[in-house]
Formats: C-alpha cells, structure tokens, sequence
C-alpha cells in the first residue's frame, strides 16, 4: 500500500523501550519514517507516543536508568542512533525537536534561534544573522519579529514562541524535525499557522508529530501510526487508516468508540 | 415575590451559612498571623529606633574617620569598619566560588544515592551549626595548624565557612527552579551538559543565587562569636597595609596577615565599658551594622527582581 518511490529515511526496528521504574513502555515498534513526509502518531493518551518521539532524538539519555532495545536506523549513512557508540548530542544535531508547550529560553528572540549555532562553535555574527534570518523566515515568523529581535522572547504570544521554538529547531538544518503535540497549548488560529507551516516544512525535511487530535493527523500527515499500550496496531497511508483501516482496533479509535 | 416558577432550592440558606463559618476560619486565620508580624516587626522597628536615637550624637563623618580611643568623644569605628570589609571581601572571594560550584556540582553532575543524600543533610545542618563551633575548628585548623596567626585572611575563612552553606543551598534551590523543559529545550539542540549549565543553568539561577549571597554578607557582617573565638583584637588604632599600592605591581596581599578588628566586636568592646559615653559609641556602632544589613537587603531584593524581569518561563 505504500507508494513505490518512497524513501525511507528513518525506522525503527523490533524496538523497546524501558524507563527506569521498569516500565516497559514500547513494544516491538515498527515504524518507517519515510523521506519528506509527515508521519503522524496516534493513539489514547498513556500509550507511549512521546515516548517513542523522544526516542528519535536520545531525549532519554538524560534520565538514568531508562533502556532502549532495538534499533531505530537513520538513513542514508544507516546508522543505528540507539547504538552506544553513538553520541546522543551527534542525534540530537541531526534530528530536532519541538515540545508541546512552548518552550523559548528567557534570552532574546535572536539567541533563541542561534543557540544551536552557538553550541556547535559558530559566533561569526554575519553566519549568524543570515541562519536567523532564514530560520524565522522558514517559520514564518521573520515579518512579525525582524523590527525586535534583541527583544525577550517570552514577550511574543504562545502561537508566535512556538514558531520561535520551530525556528529554533530549524536553524541547524536537521533531517528529521519531531514535534510532540505542537498545537495542543495554542489557540485555533495559531493552531492553522503551526499546521501550514508544517505542510511548508516537509518540502526540506521529514517530520514526525505527535498529535491526539485526529482531525490534526488526518488533516495533515501523509502516515498514520495508530498506538495503543506500548504497541503499534496499524501503520499505514493517512487516507487509509482513516477511511479503511484494517484493524478492528483502529476503527474504533477513529470512530470515537473507544478513546 | 417570584419572577418565574421554578422550584425553590431549600439547600440555599444552608449553602449560605456554610460559606459563612468557613470564611470566618479564614478571618481568624488572617488575624493571628498579621497580629504574629506585626509584633515581630514592630519588637525590631523597636530595638533599631532605640540604636539609633541613643547613637545619634555619634553617627556622624568623624565617627567613620577616626580610630578608636580611649576618649569616648573622639573614638571612631575606621578601623572596625575597615576590618569588617577586608574581611568580608576575602569571605566573598572564598564563598562565592565554592559555594556555587559545589552547589552546581550537587544538583547537576553528582550521581543521586545515599552518598549524594549524605551530603545533602550535611549541608542543610551546617547552617545550623552554632557560628562558635566554626570559630573553634577555625582557630585548631587555621590558626595553630596552619599558622595563619588571627588575622584577617583566618577571619575571612572562618566567615566563608558560615556562608559557604547558605550559598550552597540557595544556588541549589535557585537551580531546582528551572523547569526541565527549558533545559530539555537546550539538550534537544545538541548542547552539551557544560553548555547547559553555562548557557542556562547558571544565568538563570543568578537571581536565587545572588540572594543567597547577600544573605550570606549581611549575616557574616554581624558574627562576632567566631570572630572572637580565633582572637580578633578588640582595641586596634592602625589600619592593615593597604591593598593597592603607589609602585608596581600596584596590589599586594600583606593586609592578609593582619591583625584586626570588625564591627560587632568593636561595639561589644565599648557595650562592656562603665562610661556612659562609650555606650553611645556602642549604639551609634550598632545602628551602623544594622543599617549595612538593611541596605545589603535591600540591594539583594533589587537585583532579584531586576534578574526575575528578565526571566519567565
Ligand atoms: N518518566 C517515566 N517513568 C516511568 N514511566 C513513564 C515515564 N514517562 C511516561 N511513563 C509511562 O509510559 C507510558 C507512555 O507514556 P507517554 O509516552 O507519555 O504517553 P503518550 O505521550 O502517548 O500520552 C505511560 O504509561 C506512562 O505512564
Ligand atoms: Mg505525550
């Protein structure tokens, strides 16, 4: 059912996921992100979305004791990121993230999108200026907030930090952008810019989002994952999942009878 | 009068009367504690207006300028307040440091256990260990083992030693208040862990931090146990060598092994005279020390807030 020419650029295989109480909170996941697409998660709240999300950018590591098991493959170079020996800050420079609540450092608008240069060694300030310009412009967010960059961020409104936070995200040129219910803390109408937005993204990169409003995923993703307790029911095209799915499962989760 | 009919709700009055009493619980509640403040604030306006108008005569140019003497009218406190800020900026430069970065060490780098945990209660006591026990391990450590003699460097470490606690503890606190999203925010960019605490950690801890810190100046302004305990000289008419010079290199550090004497201990020395006049000197240098914890405060709750402007989450 998927289309031919896509490519895969990540995906996980038999992958696990421990956190440190011994909560076994992913089971055998098998998922393809697949290049220049949206891949959106589904599933009731508690079945493990964020954590399979934060598993693509090493977010783990921070906590000891949570365990990873399996392999999540990032391609082209193939490189299993859950391997050891690979340093989760390589990842995370690969593979960015946006968090459900806005989350801008209290510094100005302009450090907020080159803290990621700054942390990888760059301080020419004119490098700087163009990588801030382009990532506000990528977030649509460059009109509204050229004239007061040196400005704090946490003064712009939540639709707007949150596209600062995307900015944020963009400004390193990841392959993969993660998004972990983006719009859940923002209003409809920032909601619709966040959206559009993303659909304006997924021309450069590819992009996984959590999302628990179904209407979001079907309204914008290319994939669905439907997850339900640690597992993954069904993987398939957006159109499909929602209209035709062919787990008893996921229809009932769509069709709001469970859930 | 009904407008409409629908059915009475009978509960109403029994609604009412409940709100009522539970609100009364809140009143009395408001009333102790303000009577429980006011009191505490009115005993200590009390005892400084009482400082202040006895000392008054004194507080004056000269009574900075002059060394103390044996004539209560032209005693002065130049070399206590002299001693009192020698020994307070050695305390600031041992403190600071150490405290912040042991500080940082415990809340961001050291495993958590029971060792972890160990050190933890350790801390919390060691500020609330009487301030005489530091004088006592300072005078076996510093003074006879490490032969520091009673000088102002001695002083100065026994008082980092009080303040060291307070600084641990509130830049630990300070840091416990940066929520974990903004730090999963730096993480997710591929910051470092040293990234993290320099970029963020640090700079957003330094309202918590700085607090601490003059806390920790304004109490160590006032210990007078210690200070005696390791010998401070209690009648001291010259000044330590000064710390910048007129020839190259300009600073020098012999002021460190001086003899001294601080605020507190000069206004014990003139409380415990029989002249009446000396008792004045002993209030005036009472209102001063009183009037530096005052204005340390104040610049401690001015720079929290210029910080807290600048930092919301
Ligand atoms: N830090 C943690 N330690 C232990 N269990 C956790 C932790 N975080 C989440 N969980 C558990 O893992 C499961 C999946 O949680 P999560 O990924 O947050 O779900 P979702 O994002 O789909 O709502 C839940 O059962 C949750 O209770
Ligand atoms: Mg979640």
């Amino acid at each position: 059912m998927v289309k031919k020419q896509e490519i895969i650029k990540a995906e996980s295989r038999n992958f696990n996921f421990f956190y440190a109480d011994g909560t076994h909170a992913l089971k055998d996941i098998n998922v393809p992100l697949y290049e220049k697409r949206i891949t959106a998660l589904i599933g009731p709240s508690g079945c493990g979305k964020s954590t399979f999300l934060r598993s693509f950018n090493r977010m783990h590591d921070l906590y000891p004791g949570n365990k990873y098991q399996g392999k999540i493959i990032l391609n082209p170079d193939d490189t299993n990121i859950l391997d050891k020996k690979v340093d989760a800050i390589e990842v995370r420079m690969r593979i960015s993230m946006v968090f459900q609540k806005p989350n801008p450092f209290p510094k100005s608008i302009y450090e907020n999108v080159a803290y990621g240069l700054r942390v990888r060694g760059e301080n020419n300030k004119r490098m700087l200026d163009d990588k801030v310009e382009e990532a506000l412009k990528g977030a649509s967010l460059w009109n509204e907030v050229k004239d007061r960059l040196p400005d704090l961020a946490f003064n712009l409104s939540g639709g707007q930090q949150q596209r600062l936070c995307i900015a944020r995200a963009l400004a390193t040129d990841p392959e993969i952008m993660l998004f972990d219910e983006p719009t859940s803390a923002l209003d409809p109408i920032a909601t619709v810019n966040i959206e559009e937005l993303m659909s304006e993204l997924k021309k450069k990169l590819t992009i996984l989002i959590v999302t628990h409003n179904m209407q979001q995923a079907a309204r914008i993703s290319d994939y669905t994952a439907y997850m339900y307790l640690g597992k993954m029911i069904e993987f398939d095209e957006t159109d499909i999942i929602f209209t035709n799915p062919s787990k008893k499962e996921t229809e009932d989760y769509i069709t709001g009878k469970f859930g | 009068m009904k407008k409409n009919n629908l059915p009475e709700n009978k509960n109403l009055d029994l609604i009412r009367a409940l709100i009522i009493k539970h609100k009364k619980n809140d009143h009395i509640f408001a009333g102790i504690g303000f009577f429980v403040i006011a009191s505490l604030a009115v005993a200590l306006l009390v005892l400084f207006l009482d400082l202040l108008i006895n000392g008054y005569p004194k507080i004056n140019l000269e009574f900075f300028s002059n060394f103390p003497s044996r004539k209560p009218e032209m005693a002065g406190i130049l070399s206590a307040w002299m001693g009192s800020a020698l020994v307070l900026f050695v305390t600031f430069f041992v403190a600071v440091p150490i405290g912040v970065a042991a500080g940082i060490y415990l809340e961001e780098y050291a495993k958590k256990g029971w060792f972890a945990d160990l050190i933890e209660i350790n801390v919390s006591n060691l500020a609330g260990v009487p301030s005489i026990i530091y004088g006592l391990l300072a005078l076996g450590l510093f003074v006879y083992e490490f032969g520091m003699g009673q000088s102002i460097l001695t002083a100065g470490l026994t008082l980092s030693l009080l303040m060291l606690p307070i600084v641990i503890v509130s830049t630990r606190e300070a840091i416990r208040g940066i929520p974990v999203h903004i730090r999963e925010a730096a993480f997710a960019v591929g910051a470092t862990k040293w990234q993290v605490t320099w970029h963020h950690v640090i700079q957003y801890a330094m309202g918590g931090v700085l607090t601490g810190i003059i806390i920790g100046m304004a109490r160590a302004i006032g210990e007078t146990a210690p200070v005696i305990t390791i010998g401070a000289l209690t009648f001291i008419a010259f000044l330590p060598p000064s710390p910048v010079t007129e020839v190259a290199p300009f600073i020098n550090f012999d002021w460190l092994d001086a003899g001294f004497t601080v605020l507190p201990i000069q206004m014990f020395n003139w409380i415990s005279r029989p002249e009446h006049a000396f008792h004045i000197n002993a209030a005036a240098t009472g209102a001063v020390i009183i009037m530096l914890t005052l204005l340390m405060n104040g610049v401690a709750i001015k720079l929290r807030y210029n910080i807290r402007k600048k930092i919301k989450w």
